[in-house]
């Protein structure tokens, strides 16, 4: 299908107005904290240091949310109104193939719950092979005229989808809180700004780059030129709903590929309010987006004989079946199976003081964003011998005061688990911890809140002590659980720190350049934090050594994921070789 | 390192048997997202190698675990319970309401010591 200029430069569909006007008034307050970034960080250590020396006094200082059943018809605990914007979900969502949502074939839904108290948000498709085969029909008719595309088309579009999703920040905040659990100022501060800013950042660095040519002689070039690999097949994690998507989606589509996506059956709403503010700048059929199980959706993507490619995050076992399928269809494939990332503190941390000792301290009780479930949790805190009593009790201290509440509160900072299995694979890990005859220093238990979130998902932030040899310390828990250790030396340190079977990310903190040069470098593990953690811009490499995965994701690397090398080797030469 | 599981994980085995046929089997998974889920399988479907180990069956079932991930269990017995839950991924469970889920205890060998 052509792609007509007329519609891309005026994207304002009645659909995408409406879901717009529905979160114009913005709570000024909210709108700071999302869009300047100084202003973000202030507020966040404001509230933090607020929290931490006067915790009554702040909670007493929440907003209270109503009490009485929402005009949405949802309980109390998911009113949105303090947040000005209405409850972001319809009752029912179709799957969206080929630019538009239909009935799943079997017509078969599933009840989609918020895990803040678990109640019913809204129904999405439980779709199988037929849906799947839709979808690739649709992706595979869409790719012929999006694979020509030129780039400045696409990158104009990746810029328009960035610029819808911007305006409607707040709505799109606030449906993957009400989706995932996560504090709704994690979304805003930090999951929808990542997902605009990677929509932007592929944009961009399409229209940058360039192939190359290599003279190999004087009368012969080889010309390089990347081409899209066609439709692939994408499955994405409940996590970062949105973010993992985005993290897909936008290098396919600026690479020229048409997608078929598969959100998790955890978290399936938040991308369907995406499309349909997002949808119509797009051609149809270039994103076509799946809901249902993973048996029943997810294995019939990725084993698609007609899909060129195949993403997922997820485990180890199913990574191996992936692969397993991409190999009798010998399709490339990118895998983020998960880590165990070690957070390393050496002694000259406490030399001082001061504001960079604060980071530290702040470093450390990272474990808690998302509640846990990052791929690159720093769930293995090494602490060196020397300072380790000090920096303990201020690192304590700093994870009690973590305000542990409904995620749609502006002042909560640790949300719900996304799924009541998930939070019992956690309590199966603070059971084993206490067996392995790990130390509780703080937490351990089920966080039992109440006002209407005693049937949510709650864990209380942990600190275990205990050996590197443990299964707490082996072992993803995916939970706001953190094992920590002690290590006498850098070599100690280093040890510790590859003696697992992942190597995802790595946290190290030092005043000293040399100690966090050596460490950087020896750690096995894609990503090393030197002195901050748990940062994701769309220009910085993700991904795994060790069984934490194959590929990259973010970052313009991600684009040769998702194409070929078009070899044009030209001979300008008149003259025959001479060998016949 | 044993496997063993509780009567209501033996029932779940027995529907999915109902269902997909008496070849199954079990792979122990890692990682991040379902990480720590063991996995239920079509025998024929899953490719188990010569790097994986055998710890034991479970209602008829054998069940596999990496031989990496082995060593960094071994200290550990696995029993497979079932809850509620969506199930993990492709595996058998996924979609039937419920989900195996590993539980632990600890079985230190001898030659084993922990601080």
């Amino acid at each position: 299908m052509a792609i007509k200029k007329k519609k891309i430069a005026k994207p304002k569909a009645k659909k995408r107005k409406k879901l717009a006007k529905r979160s114009k008034k913005k709570d000024k307050k909210l709108k700071k904290v999302v869009t300047k970034k100084s202003a973000t960080e202030k507020k966040l250590k404001k509230s933090k240091k607020t929290n931490r020396l006067k915790k009554v006094k702040t909670k007493r200082g929440i907003k209270k949310m109503s009490t009485e059943t929402v005009k949405s018809g949802v309980s109390a605990s998911l009113d949105t109104s303090h947040l000005k914007v209405p409850f972001p979900y319809k009752k029912k969502y179709g799957n969206y193939i080929n630019g538009k949502f239909v009935e799943p074939k079997s017509g078969k839904y599933f009840d989609n719950v918020s895990p803040i108290n678990n109640e019913v948000i809204c129904q999405v498709p439980r779709s199988d092979t037929k849906d799947v085969d839709a979808a690739l029909d649709a992706a595979h008719a869409a790719f012929k005229e999006w694979g020509k595309t030129d780039i400045t088309t696409r990158s104009n579009i990746l810029n328009k989808i960035a610029d819808v999703l911007e305006k409607n920040l707040n709505l799109l905040a606030t449906a993957e809180c009400l989706d995932n659990g996560k504090p709704i100022r994690e979304c805003m501060a930090a999951d929808l700004p990542l997902v605009i800013d990677h929509w932007r950042y592929f944009a961009g660095v399409i229209r940058a780059e360039e192939g190359s040519i290599a003279e190999i002689s004087n009368s012969q070039y080889s010309y390089n030129i990347p081409e899209p690999l066609g439709v692939v097949g994408q499955i994405v994690p409940w996590n970062f709903p949105l973010l993992m998507a985005t993290w897909k989606l936008a290098p396919a589509l600026a690479a020229g590929n048409c997608s078929v996506i598969k959100p998790a059956e955890q978290t399936p709403a938040s991308i369907m309010l995406m499309m349909e503010l997002i949808g119509d700048l797009l051609p149809p059929g270039v994103v076509n987006v799946v809901s249902g199980f993973g048996l029943e959706a997810g294995k019939p993507l990725a084993s698609s004989k007609r899909i060129a490619k195949i993403a997922f995050t997820g485990e180890t076992t199913t990574g191996r079946l992936i692969m397993q399928y991409a190999a009798q269809n010998l399709i490339p494939i990118t895998l983020e199976l998960g880590g165990k990332s070690p957070n390393i503190f050496f002694e000259d941390v406490m030399e001082k003081d001061d504001a960079f000792l604060d980071k530290c301290v702040e470093g450390f009780v990272m474990f808690n964003l998302n509640q846990g479930e990052v791929c690159t949790c720093p769930s293995r805190a090494l602490v060196q011998e020397s300072i380790y009593d000090k920096f303990m009790e201020k690192v304590i201290a700093r994870t009690k005061a973590v305000v542990q509440d409904n995620p749609l509160k502006m002042e909560t900072m640790i949300g719900a688990q996304a799924s009541v299995e998930q939070m019992e694979k956690i309590k199966s890990y603070l059971d084993l911890g206490k067996k392995e005859g790990a130390k509780v220093l703080c937490g351990g238990e089920v966080a039992k809140l109440n006002s209407g979130l005693e049937t949510g998902n709650y864990i209380q932030p942990t600190i275990f002590e205990g050996d590197n040899k443990m299964r707490i310390f082996q072992e993803e828990i995916f939970g706001p659980v953190v094992s920590v250790t002690k290590f006498k030396d850098e070599a100690h340190a280093l040890e510790i720190a590859n003696d697992t079977l992942y190597g995802l990310g790595a946290g190290v903190w030092t005043r000293n350049g040399n100690i966090a040069y050596r460490m950087g470098r020896a750690i096995q593990a894609g990503i090393v934090w030197t002195n901050c953690y748990h940062a994701y811009p769309a220009h910085s490499p993700f991904g795994g050594y060790k069984q934490s995965g194959v590929g990259r994701e973010t970052h313009k690397m991600m684009l040769n994921h998702y194409r070929q090398n078009k070899n044009l080797h030209v001979s300008y030469a008149e003259n025959k070789l001479g060998f016949f | 390192m044993k496997v063993s599981a509780t009567n209501s994980a033996l029932e779940l085995i027995k529907e999915l048997k109902a269902t997909h046929g008496e070849d199954l089997l079990f792979h122990q998974s890692g990682g991040c997202c379902d990480g720590s889920a063991p996995m239920c399988y079509p025998a024929k479907e899953y490719l188990v190698g010569d790097g994986d180990v055998l710890i034991g069956k479970i209602g008829g079932i054998p069940f596999y675990i990496s031989e990496s991930q082995h060593e960094a269990w071994k200290n550990t017995d696995l029993i497979i319970d079932c809850i509620k839950g969506m199930g993990g991924m492709f595996s058998l469970d996924n979609g039937t309401g419920k989900r195996f889920l590993t539980r632990s205890e600890i079985c230190i060998p001898e030659d084993v010591k922990l601080n």
